[in-house]
């Protein structure tokens, strides 16, 4: 079983031999067994085989830690852990259970470290297993990174199988029948006779017995479940409008709370004047908060109402004030010392040449903008603090409404809510600490805050602004020179640094991601990425870096491949210098039928981004009539190793196509006054019905790693989508968004 | 003159004497409640019925997830001052549930539409109506009736197929 076990200690330990083989720091915390969270509140007969499942006499749960945004986590994660536990969908229970530092994302912190992920060696899978220590150390239950199957593939597998194994060894106890006799077959022991013995009725005989660890995984070839269609757990609830998410939530005696935050995002609340709302219907408190005022009333519209009527006097703004010293800081930051140097193969300033091609690219802030606005419920009593809201991030949650609470973490329980989007909002929890604040005036009373959409679009934490400026030289039909600098502000500072008071020394990879690491062999090739200081915050927001950067970088590089004269996805196949990459290309191409005429008026376009180590390529085809631009066909073509859901994949590439096109073309928040501008979706309005292009996905399974879907597909989208204007009309797109330049019809 | 109280009238008589001052028919259930009439139909529904299938997404008629029906009709139910609703309303959880779905309910389950779902309350309701009005929507119809929906998760390919097989399976397909 020596292979088996391996198989076990590289999903709870995490790294396996890279981890033995080159890292000492935090090894001693590795070893450290992690508390098991279902152990505390675990009622008489039930037994925590796993943290990942829980039977009990009312059936089996499967705790899905990762939170579910609409991207089907709970689904996929469910289905992970029931392939080898031997139920099916419609016999479980589904609990995003409690925080805890058993649940830490490993797959998240490899994306962290500096190597490609293409990169296989010894020394980039030595450190990932380091920053997979340190993120476990910290206890990181995030959500986040498109990392939730990668994170859980063998872990959830193992869980279903450990638990599978002790319940048949619960069994073999109980009827004296030798375990190699017994099956498992729809949430039940089946003895050789045919009888079932129903997982629940040998719960608490498994609970006495030591758990079964060394189990063997199924072949592929055995699946029921994985990598055939499935009906998502939550389908029928989102049908019928039965789903309560975090805004639905209920609680007996609960008030409703809205707040009004300084429109200068961050800045001080000097004072206020609540006479005139303080006598509105409905009110019951209005008190201070950071940043602005809340109000406290018997229903979420009268608390809007009431928010709206108190009179504040607002302290300045904390950055710089106007859209235009924002592009200046980051005009500004290409003058500073490198944040860091990704790639610098070659001679590239030799290369350039007397005369280089060159042009800037930019990227706008964007919100999050999630349908459902952020809210939370919050309940002080007792020294206890219970938290129900949609969360990517429930340790920090925990940690930051406990000080705000004054009361100890283990007293803050949080209920994670099903989340109506997210694209990154959910990783913030500033709603939550307002709740907290509100609540703490409110004891023993369930406080439930809902931002209204001004407020969300105000106060969000945004997609950094960037530019990035670039030089080339092409040369015997090819790309033989890319010079890439690029300027943003750091998420990582921002988000896990002044808002999460974390340490964030060196370098932040989201700055140059998906720049630095594409697997292009172009001789002289340098990336150089320039922190700009004193922007708004900012956060990660679907795809994060690579959201503008595929923008800058396969934009520039199809103007090059256009100056070379040559043809836009054969030479992207030709500089590809990655076999999965390269095959994806061509699965593009052949699906497009790429180089067939498409008639006048009309151009396509390719794009290609790696992030989170899923490649992805996309064509789009537009025509370009009187009234504007329309699009017509998109074709994605992507490798992840292993697709668990077809179905809910195909829905999660569409979307994300949908989400990079949508912005793409009509969307950017801008700054006056220290504020933000738009309030609203009709400001910001993204892809419609009537613009949705047919979009054609496929999947191949060559990767040898397996890799998310969440966000990969967004990246490409806007730079074929450019390309292809360009293709149908002559103009090329150089900033974001597009209908500055062009009309879409 | 002879004197009558017909059961109907007694009856709001004695609920005007407990203070409601708007008489609310939803999923066919009279409500008699005590709320501003210029308070959205919205937030009636939500926090005074505690109705939860329309949501709230914008507040100004520009995402369609507060989509309820007015007698059959297609309405932002976040821009309706209640006070100004005649006739009766029907929300997500009026139209089916899980043990009875209606025809577009059962379609946008088997072509699995929801992503994050906030939005496909608001959706089912619009073509729902949509179908109610025209059995044999055409694409320009489909994306005219559901274009004012706002999706943030791009689930529109499946919209658009989901319709199309509800409208099939309404008129027997």
């Amino acid at each position: 079983m020596g292979r088996l076990k391996t198989i076990g200690r590289r999903a709870f330990l995490v790294g396996s031999a890279a981890v033995v083989g080159g890292v000492a720091f935090g090894f001693y915390l590795y070893k450290k067994p992690v508390e098991n969270p279902l152990l505390e509140d675990l009622a008489e007969g039930a037994a925590a085989l796993t943290p990942y499942v829980r039977v009990d006499a009312d059936g089996v749960t499967l705790i899905t830690p990762r939170a579910d945004k609409g991207q089907g986590a709970y689904s996929v994660q469910a289905a992970m852990i029931a392939e080898e536990l031997d139920v099916e969908l419609d016999q479980i229970r589904v609990d995003p259970g409690v925080p805890s530092p058993a649940y830490w994302n490993t797959a998240l912190a490899a994306e962290a470290v500096p190597f490609a992920a293409t990169d296989q060696g010894a020394m980039a899978t030595a450190a990932r297993g380091t920053v997979g220590a340190v993120m476990k150390i910290m206890g990181m239950q995030i959500t986040g990174g498109s990392s939730t199957v990668a994170d859980g593939f063998e872990k959830l597998r193992i869980a279903g199988a450990v638990a599978r194994e002790t319940l048949k060894a619960a069994a073999a106890q109980k009827t004296g029948v030798a375990v190699a006799r017994l099956r498992t077959q729809g949430g039940a022991v089946i003895l050789p006779d045919g009888r079932e013995i129903p997982y629940q009725e040998l719960a608490s005989e498994a609970s006495q017995i030591a758990p079964v660890t060394e189990v063997a995984l199924r072949q592929p070839a055995q699946w029921r479940l994985i990598g055939k269609p499935m009906l998502r757990v939550d389908m029928v609830a989102k049908s019928t409008g039965t789903l309560d998410y975090g805004i639905d939530a209920r609680l007996d005696g609960m008030v409703h709370a809205a707040v009004v935050l300084n429109p200068r995002q961050g800045g001080a609340l000097n004072s206020f004047d609540a006479s005139a709302a303080k006598g509105m219907r409905g009110v019951k408190k209005i008190v201070p908060v950071t940043g602005g005022v809340g109000v406290i009333a018997d229903n979420t519209w009268r608390a809007f109402q009431a928010a709206a009527a108190v009179e504040c006097d607002w302290g300045p703004a904390v950055f710089a004030p106007e859209m235009a010293d924002h592009w200046a800081e980051l005009e500004q930051a290409f003058d500073t010392d490198p944040d860091s140097q990704g790639r610098d193969d070659g001679d590239v300033e030799n290369a350039l040449g007397e005369t280089p091609l060159t042009a800037e690219y930019r990227a706008p802030y964007l919100a999050h903008a999630p349908l459902e606005p952020i809210n939370a419920v919050v309940l002080i009593k007792d020294g206890r603090v219970d938290v129900w809201t949609g969360t990517q991030v429930p340790r920090f949650t925990q940690n930051n409404v406990a000080a705000i609470a004054g009361v100890e973490p283990e007293q803050v329980h949080i209920h994670a809510q099903m989340m109506g989007g997210s694209f990154g909002h959910r990783l913030e929890d500033e709603v939550a600490r307002r709740c907290t604040e509100l609540a703490m005036e409110m004891q023993g009373v369930p406080v439930k805050l809902t931002f209204s959409r001004e407020q969300d679009f105000g106060h969000d934490y945004l997609r950094p602004a960037a530019i990035a400026r670039m030089r080339g030289a092409v040369a015997e039909g090819t790309v033989k020179t890319l010079d890439l600098a690029v300027s943003a502000p750091s998420v990582l500072a921002s988000q896990m640094g002044e808002r999460q008071g974390m340490a964030m020394p060196g370098p932040d990879s989201s700055i140059s991601q998906a720049l630095w690491d594409q697997p292009y062999g172009i001789e002289n090739y340098r990336v150089t990425a320039h922190r700009a200081r004193n922007m708004a915050p900012v956060s990660s927001w679907r795809s994060v870096g690579a959201s503008q950067n595929a923008f800058f970088h396969e934009g520039f590089l199809s103007e090059l491949i256009t100056a070379a004269g040559g043809d836009q996805l054969d030479q992207r196949i030709a500089l590809c210098t990655d076999d999965v990459s390269r095959r994806v290309l061509q699965t593009v191409g052949d699906m497009s039928n790429w180089g067939r005429d498409l008639g006048p008026n009309r151009g396509r376009g390719v794009a290609f981004c790696m992030s989170f180590g899923t490649p992805v390529a996309e064509v789009v085809e537009v025509t370009s009539t009187p009234e504007g631009i329309r699009i017509d066909n998109v074709f994605v073509a992507t490798d992840v190793g292993r697709v668990i859901d077809p179905v809910n994949f195909e829905n999660l590439v569409q979307g994300g196509v949908v989400f990079g096109l949508g912005h793409a073309m009509n969307c950017e928040i801008t700054i006056a006054d220290g504020g933000i501008e738009q309030t609203n979706f009709h400001e910001y309005e993204g892809m419609r019905m009537y613009q949705c292009p047919r979009i054609t996905v496929k999947a191949l399974e060559q990767n040898s790693h397996i890799r998310g879907i969440g966000e990969p597909p967004v990246p490409p989208a806007a730079p074929a989508l450019a390309s292809a204007i360009f293709d149908a009309t002559g103009v090329r797109l150089r900033e974001m968004p597009f209908n500055k330049f062009v009309d879409f019809v | 003159m002879q004197v009558t109280f017909p059961a109907q009238a007694l009856y709001l008589w004695e609920r005007r004497l407990e203070g409601y001052t708007v008489k609310l028919t939803v999923n066919g259930a009279e409500h008699f409640i005590d709320v501003e009439p210029e308070m959205p139909l919205l937030w009636v529904l939500r926090d005074e019925l505690g109705i939860t299938g329309p949501k709230y997404g914008c507040g100004i008629a520009q995402c369609g997830a507060c989509t309820v029906h007015i007698d059959g009709m297609a309405v932002r139910s976040c821009s309706v001052e209640v006070g100004a609703v005649e006739g009766e309303v029907t929300t997500i959880e009026g139209l089916g549930t899980p043990d009875s779905l209606h025809a577009v309910q059962a379609a946008w389950v088997e072509h699995q539409v929801a992503q994050c779902g906030y939005c496909q309350s608001g959706q089912i309701m619009a073509a729902a109506s949509l179908l109610e009005m025209n059995s044999d929507p055409t694409d320009e119809d489909i994306d005219a009736a559901m274009s004012a929906n706002l999706c943030r998760c791009g689930t529109y390919p499946r919209i658009r197929a989901a319709v199309k097989t509800a409208a099939s399976r309404m008129n027997g397909a």
